[in-house]
């Protein structure tokens, strides 16, 4: 579905990604996890077309991403910003989840933004102004308006990040809804629990290279791994460790092995 | 040393009350932890400590605040700063010059305090929180974390008693929090009040006492154990419970252990007495 060859990109300031190869295939759930500044934001940045990569190339289902405007890529690949009030503009909830299929002049405009408003949980704010929304409201209005372009690859950076328990949970069970129809679904987090609960496969980033891709736990067993970044395991999966039984990112997984053995 | 008596606020009388009947106090010395779901009032309860609600964001605010004894209704704002400071979640909005080093100058010039004072105060200051070798940076240039310590450094200058801190790290990565959180419980055991309002609530349990706000309200008040004893609560009205203490009521539910686990060492000295019991 999405693979990328020999990606280099070269920001002014010197920051660069190098030679990055990835694929990822339609279905499949992957986690992007990095310390700030390993080039996360950067890549999906060129995934999406925002940025255009130096040398290396990009095929959305076979087709060279360099041939294809910004607008061409947003209709396989949506990509929702970490901060939702960077991507929020127009007067109406409606409005909003509307501008894009009008600006490509896709059909059933109306019932597909009913169907993505009620899909997120937004419905009841149709005519609200966006701007009166609660934080979690609005991360779900970003997401909204990406998800009404029917997008086949999903990108989302820190969905998570400054909600509150409730808000993270309700984001949570719609991204697990869009992942059971079939959606490709890509997440940057710092969060491991998250990523653990959505994501069978994770790319550990460091100083613009790829230095690790395979299974979350896989990737944090390796002491020599983690020593490189500066990735700290989570307090329960310390605890897991230590009471050896590997790495576990949830309190019940790790009271259920631990119960198995002292039983 | 901060002390709230009957607060209530809302920003105009045809509105609903964002924080009501707000009554606690903190010690001198102690370490006192905030949570609570989006929209519970922590923030607007941190701009009261230092006077900005009602002195600059206006509204209909009843009842009083004190800090070390003084009411602070009848106080400057900037008279409020040299006993208390405030770091907000994002640093940008507090960093505006152009190298570290005047970031750091910039409250204590403003207070006419002598020029060996202030240069010995900077050193100090970037000595607590581990940042010697940025002092001619240009603050823009500095990652996520490093403009957060640089933001309390240049409140430490100040020499402030107390230190609020509203949802510090909540756009850092998880190393940076954890240095970030290491300072802070550093500068606390040095004598500091600090008050730090996180909705990831394992970075306050190590706190004195933690206040859980909901809906304007205060609804729980005391121990991290006693909070967290609560867990069905707090989940309930959109507080997170740290890992650890999730992993604990496991425990407690099936009768493994009858306490509230705060951190990993806590978790494993419960748990090798528990299974030395069963050996016996």
């Amino acid at each position: 579905m999405l693979k990328v060859e020999d990606l280099c990109y070269e920001y002014e300031s010197g920051f660069q990604l190098k030679n990055i190869n990835l694929e990822v295939k339609g279905g499949e759930s992957i986690g992007i996890i990095g310390e700030n500044g390993s080039g996360k934001t950067t890549l999906v940045k060129n995934l999406i077309g925002l940025l255009r990569l130096n040398s290396g190339r990009i095929l959305l289902d076979g087709k060279d991403t360099s041939t294809m405007s910004v607008a061409e890529i947003a209709r396989s690949i949506g990509f929702v910003f970490q901060n939702p009030d960077n991507q929020i503009f127009a007067s109406s909830v409606k409005e909003e989840v509307s501008f894009g299929p009008q600006n490509l002049k896709i059909d059933n405009i109306e019932e597909k933004v009913t169907n993505v408003l009620k899909t997120t949980d937004l419905f009841k704010y149709k005519d609200s102004h966006p701007f009166n929304l609660s934080g979690g409201e609005k991360q779900r209005l970003a997401l909204a308006s990406i998800l009404v372009m029917n997008p086949k690859i999903l990108i989302l950076d820190e969905p998570t990040s400054g909600l509150d328990l409730k808000n993270a949970r309700k984001l949570i069970e719609i991204v697990k809804k869009l992942q059971k129809e079939g959606r490709t679904l890509i997440v940057i987090s710092h969060d491991m629990e998250l990523i653990s609960d959505l994501c069978d496969r994770v790319v550990l980033m460091k100083s613009g290279e790829i230095i690790a891709d395979g299974a979350i736990k896989k990737i944090f067993d390796d002491h020599d791994l983690l020593e490189k970044t500066r990735l700290d395991l989570p307090e329960i999966a310390k605890l897991s460790k230590i009471l050896g039984f590997g790495v576990v990112f949830s309190p019940e997984e790790l009271y259920r092995k631990w119960r198995a053995s002292h039983d | 040393m901060i002390r709230f008596k009957d607060v209530s606020f809302r920003y105009s009388k045809d509105q609903n009350y964002v924080l009501q009947d707000i009554s606690f106090n903190v010690k001198k010395g102690e370490f006192l932890g905030m949570s609570g779901p989006s929209g519970s009032g922590k923030s607007t309860l941190c701009l009261m400590m230092n006077g900005i609600i009602p002195k600059t964001i206006q509204g209909d605010f009843s009842g009083d605040v004190y800090i070390d004894g003084e009411n602070i209704a009848e106080k400057e704002i900037y008279e409020i700063s040299e006993k208390l400071g405030l770091i907000l979640q994002n640093p940008e909005s507090q960093l505006f010059s152009m190298t570290v080093e005047e970031e750091l100058a910039f409250g204590p010039e403003n207070l006419g305090i002598k020029r060996e004072e202030i240069e010995d105060r900077i050193s100090w200051a970037l000595r607590l929180v581990s940042m010697e070798r940025f002092r001619e940076a240009f603050p823009h240039q500095l990652s996520g974390g490093e403009k957060q310590k640089i933001a309390i450094a240049s409140l430490l200058t100040m020499k402030p008693e107390i230190l609020v801190l509203d949802e510090p790290t909540s756009n850092l990565d998880p190393k940076s929090r954890i240095e970030i959180f290491k300072i802070v419980q550093k500068l606390n055991r040095k004598g500091m009040t600090v008050v730090v309002v996180e909705h990831e609530t394992n970075f306050i349990s190590t706190a004195d006492n933690i206040l859980i706000l909901n809906e304007g309200r205060i609804v729980r008040y005391g121990t991290p154990k006693k909070i967290f004893r609560e867990a069905d609560f707090l989940k309930k009205i959109g507080v997170r419970v740290p890992e650890i203490v999730e992993f604990s009521h496991c425990l407690l539910k099936d009768g493994y252990t009858d306490d509230i686990f705060l951190s990993v060492t806590e978790a494993l000295e419960g748990l090798n007495v528990k299974s030395r019991r069963s050996l016996l």
